[in-house]
């Protein structure tokens, strides 16, 4: 859920009885686990979605460098700091094949970029809060991450061959990054006291965060329902939040922290955590732009993106230069 | 804190020194590169440069490390790292100098990598094994370094107007601070009469060779004054640069002392 919220046709799942042959055919193909691959006839409502979500999930790892990325010159040790930039490293990689995965259903990554810079697209709400202390890199490592996978592991199965693919390579980071989240949160609460409250405070700020990264209830959503029809997204908002809850308490209460949520317990008849909502306003608030780190994340890619103009011009026009120089010494030779 | 240079160190005392030089260019060029990652140009120099800073810091580990060990008080690459002043680092003031914008950055990596290289490959005939070891691991790394760095110093020196503009600057505010680490003094000299390291000044025509091929293939023009800035490598005087990154690095360390992390 590194997308939220993505918007696909508007109308809902469209009956079988009124698909034209071909949809039906495709349909038949996404029913029977086939995969889609890039020069397969898709409707163009599957292949807008898919932009939308695939962009969307890529503009996250490249802004979710930021908050991380803010802790790497702080970073306490040279094993953490060479931990924490690899780590960072991988969310680039990330942005990386799932460009390259959008570009497959013929939009450009700069496009794409522009798309975010301008701020038609959107990323993950998750990045517009500060990480303010180190315990948050445990925080983000262990809460966001882990929110991520709970998500991306079920996308591995997506219908489109080069997003369930690139999520296949994702997911085996993704786990690794959650692991060495909760080796510093564990790390921190098992420290000094200064340290145990560095890591509770983390967990106060980053819980409802992360509990909004799944999004707002989808079980009404037509959006929801026909990308789950095309196996574009394979479980419910709520149904990913639940399990997240449920993987989460007792790792927290391995740590010794406490969930701030008085109404969280554990429902013997349902089997799961009942706990609070998040506050929807909030989430709300962030997507539309006044989250507390919203303007910072923007600013931060825009001026990577403007100053870097000149860098990739002198490259373009070397590449240009080089090619006109090979044709000159070809021609020259025959 | 270590003793300023003397004119006549022991032979421990001048390998820990020359380890500290080592890793300290190591640890200080990698915290410096690694200051771009999420803010770089494009997504993939993002990643190749975040993959430099790494090699750095993984040398760090180990020239730091084994400062620790042949000092023999107790003191690890963290500690080294983490919980000396300016005035006991020892790297050359070349790495520690800012950014800049990305050519700055390239051109620094550029003029260090045309060293490291030469340095790390003496290094692996040196009479310490343990340096040679270390030499020869570091020395792949930094062979990849010099190629990527040589490549974007072409490109951008014979790109555009503005990049070549932006790389001729970058050259010429580095060059004051090319000749440090060819200069020698009692720690290297010491080194060089044990088979430890080579004389440093006698890398300096092959370093001027790959400076004329590189910088000449990016139609930029090599500056001639010879005049070198001095004081980081033997730690006398550094710049005002340092102390900050310093602050920045170090601040967890200092602010929770003997905290584990």
């Amino acid at each position: 859920m590194y997308a939220q919220m993505v918007k696909s046709t508007g109308q809902g799942v469209k009956p079988r009885e009124e698909m034209s042959p071909q949809e039906r055919a495709f349909q038949d193909r996404i029913d029977a686990d086939q995969k889609i691959e890039p020069k397969d006839w898709m409707p163009d409502a599957y292949r807008k979605t898919l932009i939308r979500q695939i962009g969307q999930h890529a503009h996250s790892e490249i802004v979710g460098q930021l908050p991380e990325g803010n802790w790497i010159t702080r970073a306490p040790t040279l094993e953490r700091k060479a931990i924490l930039l690899a780590k960072v490293q991988d969310e680039a990689g990330h942005g990386l094949y799932l460009y390259c995965a959008a570009e497959t259903l013929g939009v450009s990554r700069d496009e794409l970029t522009q798309d975010l810079l301008s701020g038609r697209m959107k990323y993950s709400s998750i990045f517009n809060y500060p990480t303010l202390t180190w315990a948050d890199m445990g925080a983000v490592g262990w809460l966001v991450d882990g929110a991520a996978i709970m998500n991306q592991v079920p996308l591995q199965r997506t219908s489109y061959g080069p997003y369930s693919r690139a999520m296949i390579r994702i997911c085996k980071e993704e786990s690794f990054h959650q692991r060495q989240g909760y080796d510093i949160m564990m790390k921190m609460a098992n420290g000094s006291d200064a340290q145990k409250k560095m890591a509770q405070d983390a967990l106060n700020r980053f819980w409802y965060p992360s509990l909004m990264m799944f999004g707002p209830s989808d079980k009404e959503s037509v959006h929801s329902a026909q990308s789950m029809a095309w196996k574009i997204k394979i479980n419910t908002n709520d149904e990913l939040r639940q399990k997240f809850v449920d993987q989460t308490v007792p790792q927290a209460e391995l740590l010794g922290l406490s969930i701030p949520d008085p109404d969280l317990r554990w429902n013997e008849e349902r089997g799961h955590y009942d706990f609070s909502e998040p506050d929807w306003t909030e989430f709300f608030d962030v997507l539309r732009g006044a989250g507390p780190c919203n303007t910072d994340r923007m600013a931060a890619r825009r001026n990577a993106w403007d100053d870097g103009a000149w860098f990739r011009d002198g490259l373009m026009a070397h590449a240009e230069k080089k090619r006109a120089r090979a044709a000159a010494a070809k021609t020259a030779a025959e | 804190m270590a003793a300023a240079v003397k004119a006549a160190p022991t032979r421990e005392e001048a390998l820990v020194e020359f380890l500290l030089r080592l890793g300290d260019n190591t640890l200080i060029l990698g915290h410096r590169v690694s200051e771009w990652c999420g803010h770089a140009p494009v997504l993939e120099e993002d990643i190749a440069l975040a993959n430099t800073g790494l090699d750095l810091i993984g040398q760090t580990q180990l020239w730091l490390g084994l400062a620790g060990e042949v000092e023999g008080k107790g003191r690890t690459a963290d500690s080294l790292a983490f919980l000396r002043d300016v005035w006991d680092f020892r790297n050359i003031l070349l790495v520690e100098l800012p950014n800049g914008d990305f050519g700055r950055t390239l051109m620094r990596q550029f003029l260090f990598d045309a060293w490291h290289v030469l340095m790390l490959g003496r290094l692996t005939e040196s009479a310490d094994a343990r340096i040679a070891e270390i030499a020869h691991k570091a020395g792949k790394e930094a062979a990849y370094h010099l190629d990527r760095s040589s490549d974007l110093v072409i490109g951008l020196g014979d790109g555009t107007d503005e990049s070549r503009r932006r790389m001729q600057e970058a050259l010429d505010y580095l060059w004051p601070y090319v000749g440090e680490p060819f200069m020698p003094d009692a720690v290297d000299q010491l080194m060089a009469a044990e088979g430890v390291a080579p004389d440093p000044a006698s890398l300096r025509q092959e370093y001027d060779a790959t400076l004329r091929r590189v910088l000449g293939e990016a139609t930029l023009t090599i500056p001639q004054d010879p005049f070198a800035q001095l004081g980081g490598k033997t730690g006398v005087r550094h710049s005002e640069h340092l102390g900050h990154l310093l602050t920045e690095m170090q601040w967890l360390q200092r602010a929770y002392p003997g905290a584990s992390w």
